[in-house]
């Protein structure tokens, strides 16, 4: 019997080690032949020009800059609505019925299709709010999209916060505002900032949503206004692989905008992890 | 002995939705006393004494009928303003739940809460609370560590310090011991004592032997109705109802 059972135990574990290491080899892979194929055309020009003759030469830089801003833009939209969201649903908690709706609603909305978004924010902000194909266009299309993700996050975030702070906290004499100020939001602040940072990942590599409603394939200069169209990084990839005539140099051009792609993701994320750990080592969450 | 009251319970029911947790129960607390509740667990002492901070008002789909006086005003008149009763009635929780903040930041929250920003009075009053709950010698060299590092009797009495700060006129303590080892229980039992000077003390405790130690008045609770309430002296040598003694006896519960 004991035989029996540290084997079980033994296989058990063997499984899910070996699972853990196919897992890894797709990551490590992925990230292995973006680099070996992309670190390549990596160059100073590559990151601080523009694109020159027909995108064969020159960088790519208006895309970086153009998904910084989409990113950071996306984010700065998501992140009041989605937290006021949550407070009013976990915090405020009106009736029963009215919460479970609003949920559904907007685990639905999570589920719909990015290209979905982008029909949406060319008809509303490109076109009704006369925005035009624009950053501020993008960000608030972007924003959008992920508002659920933030949304989940942040409930996750705010439920995860004991119920015995809040009534320490109103037993002292404080309001529920000022409970929701200074003790929910900064307990919860580590969880938010999780859902931060997965929506960064989104927003960085979706082309859809900005098709119509930020992103354009070319341009000569930076862009100037948030009401000025930019290049974009993803956008930029599927151009360079879909039209032009030069593959030789475009597909390279391509695979050096992925691997840029990859680590802005990665960087703007550890911006966010680092703000994370040090709210949760500040006093021990 | 002549003692001046302070809350007056009158005819109080209270319901969690349809199912009724308190029972007709009227009795007195009075200044500058330990009142001890006891009882079976589930009997509603923890529901008695958070109807005294309007505690129970945060959990939906309850009712309470009949009066409760603080100083001859019903606190549940309309016109109460519940965060001015709860900085003057004070709270302990049975887990002690310091917030995950700094010791300094724990014990002024309920003063910076009510506006109060002038650093050398904080300071002052910071170090005041803990020297009245005990905890000043253990902590003077470290307020502005996290408050979570603490043990578990310096955490209850970081809370004791944080309701403190706000002098209250009351403070409810709901089993503050029932999570922490015997010395640190005897540290708050003394505290208790010398609380009682400033302050009007009301304690729910399964403990008897607690109860018998520190309490002046003891009201005894069963199934959400008021047994027996009288001096504590009393109700432990010679109660007057046969259950009581069945029940501080230990022969139930
Ligand atoms: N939030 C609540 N909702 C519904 N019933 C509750 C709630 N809290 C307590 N009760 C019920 O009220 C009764 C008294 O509970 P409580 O006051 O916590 O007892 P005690 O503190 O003496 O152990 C119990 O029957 C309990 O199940
Ligand atoms: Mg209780």
């Amino acid at each position: 019997m004991k035989m029996n059972k540290s084997l079980d135990q033994k296989i058990g574990f063997s499984l899910i080690f070996s699972m853990m290491l196919i897992t890894l080899f797709f990551l490590g892979s992925l990230v292995y032949f973006i680099a070996v194929r992309g670190a390549g055309i990596i160059s100073w020009q590559f990151l601080t020009d523009v694109p020159r003759e027909a995108m064969t030469k020159g960088g790519v830089a208006p895309a970086i800059v153009g998904t910084f801003y989409l990113m950071l833009g996306s984010v700065l939209v998501a992140l009041p609505l989605g937290v006021a969201c949550a407070i009013y649903l976990c915090e405020y908690s009106p009736k029963k019925t009215i919460v479970n709706l609003i949920r559904i609603s907007i685990n639905n909305l999570a589920g719909v299709p990015s290209v979905v978004f982008g029909l949406f924010g060319l008809a509303v902000f490109v076109k009704f709010f006369g925005f035009g194909v624009s950053i501020l266009s993008g960000c608030l299309t972007l924003g959008i999209m992920v508002l659920p993700n933030i949304i989940s996050a942040s409930q996750e975030a705010l439920i995860a916060v004991p119920q015995s702070h809040r009534e320490a906290s109103l037993a002292l004499g404080a309001t529920q505002w000022q409970t929701i100020k200074k003790v929910v939001l900064p307990g919860s602040l580590p969880g938010i900032l999780t859902g931060v940072i997965l929506s960064i990942g989104r927003v960085a590599g979706e082309t859809a949503p900005i098709l119509f409603t930020a992103g354009t394939f070319y341009m000569r200069g930076f862009p100037k206004s948030p009401l000025s169209e930019t290049m974009v990084l993803p956008y930029h990839i599927y151009a360079l692989m879909t039209e032009g005539v030069h593959p030789e140099f475009q597909v390279k051009i391509a695979y050096g905008c992925a691997f840029i792609l990859l680590i802005l993701v990665l960087l703007v994320s550890s911006f966010a992890i680092i703000l994370r750990q040090q709210q949760r080592s500040r006093y021990g969450i | 002995m002549e003692s001046e009251l302070k809350i007056r319970l009158e005819t109080v029911n209270f319901f969690y939705g349809k199912q009724q947790a308190l029972k007709d129960i009227s009795f007195e607390v009075y200044k500058n006393k330990v009142t001890a509740v006891i009882g079976p667990s589930g009997c509603g002492k923890s529901t008695l004494i958070r109807l005294f901070n309007r505690m129970n008002e945060l959990i939906p789909n309850t009712r309470l009928e009949g009066k409760i006086r603080l100083d001859r005003q019903n606190i549940y008149e309309p016109q109460v303003d519940v965060v001015e009763l709860r900085r003057r009635v004070g709270m302990v929780f049975q887990k002690p739940n310091p917030f995950p903040k700094s010791i300094f930041e724990n014990v002024s929250y309920g003063l910076a809460v009510n506006g109060i920003k002038d650093r050398d009075y904080l300071a002052e009053k910071v170090e005041r609370s803990l020297k009245d709950a005990a905890l000043w010698k253990e902590v003077s060299g470290r307020l502005y560590k996290s408050a979570l590092a603490l043990s578990g009797g310096q955490q209850q009495r970081l809370c004791i310090a944080r309701a403190l700060a706000v002098e209250p006129e009351v403070i409810l303590f709901d089993e503050p011991c029932s999570a922490l080892d015997p010395t640190a229980t005897l540290k708050i039992e003394e505290l208790i004592q010398r609380l009682k000077e400033k302050y009007t003390i009301i304690i729910v405790t399964h403990n008897m032997q607690q109860a018998a130690r520190i309490s002046d008045q003891t009201a005894f609770l069963m199934l959400g109705e008021l047994i027996e309430y009288d001096l504590t002296n009393k109700i432990f040598t010679s109660p007057s109802k046969k259950i009581t003694e069945d029940y501080i006896t230990g022969r139930f519960g």
